[in-house]
């Protein structure tokens, strides 16, 4: 393992420290947690605070996308282990000014689990909290012998839309009717090319051969649905439209946003070949995209791949809450 | 019949059972999980030996809270909610009752709610489960505390990560269900059912 850290154990920490000291101007930590809140407090002001958080290693996601507009703070817990739920009582409190607090959790097991406890706490102090459970990986087909469908790329698109519908004043009841109508409407699948090594693992994830790939893969390297030689950036765009069609059922005449989103090992090169190509297998099924980005918005520490999140934007708002303007490290 | 003493001891028992075990359990993580459940685990009991320290002649329920809250802010992932939850259930009742069945039958109730997992789904739960039961009838042994564990290597998982990997998943053992494993034999060792 050749990683720029000092230690594996305090990667998570460090971390925070690097990024709140960078980025003064958006960020800052709360204080005994390993919790990022908006350094542009104001901005919270009268407004429903939007959280959220998960295992680190996928960054920028979660503390890049914390600033007004987006998430008011994001809780980071050890690399690819959820947050304790302490962390993220502490995180619900600082941003509650009155409206209450919506919860954007990725669906995995602990998230949900620690998410959920702490809910409990807030509760407890009587501040109304909601939340919504994004699990937008099309990739998991047997979600009933399982925890479901993972939450991946997906959840960055997801917490513009709240972050901006948040900024604009809407309830927190408005907020979570925006976020269960929205859900449906988002899908993401994966391609790696090799695994993420977690640092106090020291070794990948799982073993690609130098000329595979997998399909599907998760964003902590849980397993996909096909493992086969590598294909060219066009077939790939095939494959992946492919999938996301049978799922969200691809129509002209909608308009879409779309995320190409890398894993965290390839580089913005070859995500722009992929999008030329992503975009020319769209064309053939005469879909020209309404909003696109591409770069790491949700990495898998240094998996190479890429993933690919179709969003079908339904209600007219969706575009203008994905164009809202934020002040955020990383969107 | 659980006591203060008898907490405290264990605790510092299943501390040293973790360390020692640290690695093994997260090399049992590695196919099916994400390869830490070793490091998490340690991370808790390092918080539980800590928060021990600090308290005074402690009674069951301050014990028996302080380890679940140790538990829950230090471990994250599942396993801190999980083992936190049967924790906090045992110290809940603690007052009501002392008898290792019964408490741990609350406490396995809570981790059944709090995960949603029931017995045969490759979890912790496929080991608390036959634990209860043993306790019901006077059996509890180390041989079937391990044989329980065991027999997670069986089983097609069902709930969390390894769920993903489906019939992918038979061959090997549960990590929660070892580090449950651990626990109940340093129970055992600590004096429990005695």
């Amino acid at each position: 393992m050749k990683k720029i850290i000092n230690s594996p154990g305090d990667v998570v920490p460090e971390m925070i420290d690097g990024l709140v000291r960078a980025y003064p101007q958006y960020v800052e930590r709360i204080p005994e947690t390993e919790a990022v809140v908006r350094s542009n407090k104001s901005s919270m002001d009268g407004k429903v605070g939007i959280v959220s958080g998960g295992g680190s290693g996928h960054e920028p996601a979660h503390p890049g996308f914390v600033g007004k507009g987006m998430l008011s703070a994001a809780v980071a817990g050890q690399v690819f282990t959820s947050p304790t739920p302490d962390q993220i009582y502490e995180a619900i409190k600082a941003v509650n000014t009155g409206k209450g607090v919506f919860l954007v959790i990725k669906n995995y097991s602990g998230d949900v689990m620690n998410f959920d406890m702490a809910s409990d706490m807030a509760e407890l102090d009587d501040i109304p909290v909601k939340s919504i459970i994004v699990d937008d990986d099309i990739a998991v087909e047997n979600s009933l012998y399982t925890q479901g469908r993972r939450g991946v790329a997906g959840t960055v698109l997801m917490h513009k839309l709240v972050g901006a519908a948040a900024d604009q004043g809407a309830s927190l009841e408005e907020i979570e009717k925006l976020a269960n109508k929205a859900l449906p409407h988002i899908g993401t699948i994966a391609v790696a090319l090799s695994a993420a090594t977690v640092p106090e693992v020291g070794k990948p994830g799982f073993e690609l051969a130098d000329d595979e790939i997998e399909y599907g893969v998760g964003i902590h390297s849980e397993p996909g649905y096909r493992r086969e030689k590598i294909k060219t950036s066009h077939e790939l765009a095939g494959e992946l439209v492919s999938k996301i069609d049978s799922e969200l059922k691809l129509d002209a005449t909608h308009r879409y946003a779309i995320l190409v989103n890398g894993m965290g090992a390839t580089p913005l090169m070859e995500q722009y070949v992929f999008s030329h190509d992503l975009l020319d297998e769209l064309a053939t099924r005469k879909i020209k995209p309404a909003f696109m980005k591409v770069g790491n918005y949700m990495t898998s520490i240094d998996m190479a791949g890429i993933s690919l999140t179709i969003f079908d934007l339904i209600d007219e708002k969706w575009l203008d809450y994905l164009n809202y303007p934020v002040e955020t490290i990383a969107w | 019949m659980i006591t203060a003493e008898i907490v405290d001891k264990w605790m510092k028992l299943f501390y040293s059972k973790i360390s020692e075990q640290k690695a093994y359990l997260s090399e049992l993580d590695t196919p099916i999980g994400d390869g830490d459940h070793g490091n998490n685990m340690m991370r808790g009991m390092q918080g539980v030996e800590d928060s021990l320290d600090k308290l005074s002649d402690p009674d069951l329920k301050t014990i028996l809270k302080t380890v679940a809250m140790a538990l829950i802010s230090k471990v994250g992932g599942a396993a801190g909610p999980l083992y936190g939850t049967a924790f906090l259930e045992m110290a809940k009742n603690c007052e009501k009752t002392q008898a290792p069945a019964e408490l741990f039958k609350l406490a396995l109730e809570g981790i059944k709610k709090r995960g949603g997992a029931t017995t045969g789904d490759k979890t912790m739960v496929d080991v608390w489960a036959p634990v209860v039961t043993s306790l019901e009838t006077d059996s509890l042994s180390v041989e079937k505390i391990k044989e329980a564990a065991d027999g997670t290597k069986d089983l097609v998982a069902k709930k969390g990560r390894a769920s993903y990997l489906g019939e992918r998943s038979v061959g090997h053992l549960d990590p929660g269900a070892v580090s449950s494993q651990y626990l109940f034999e340093c129970f055992i060792e600590a004096g429990g059912i005695r």
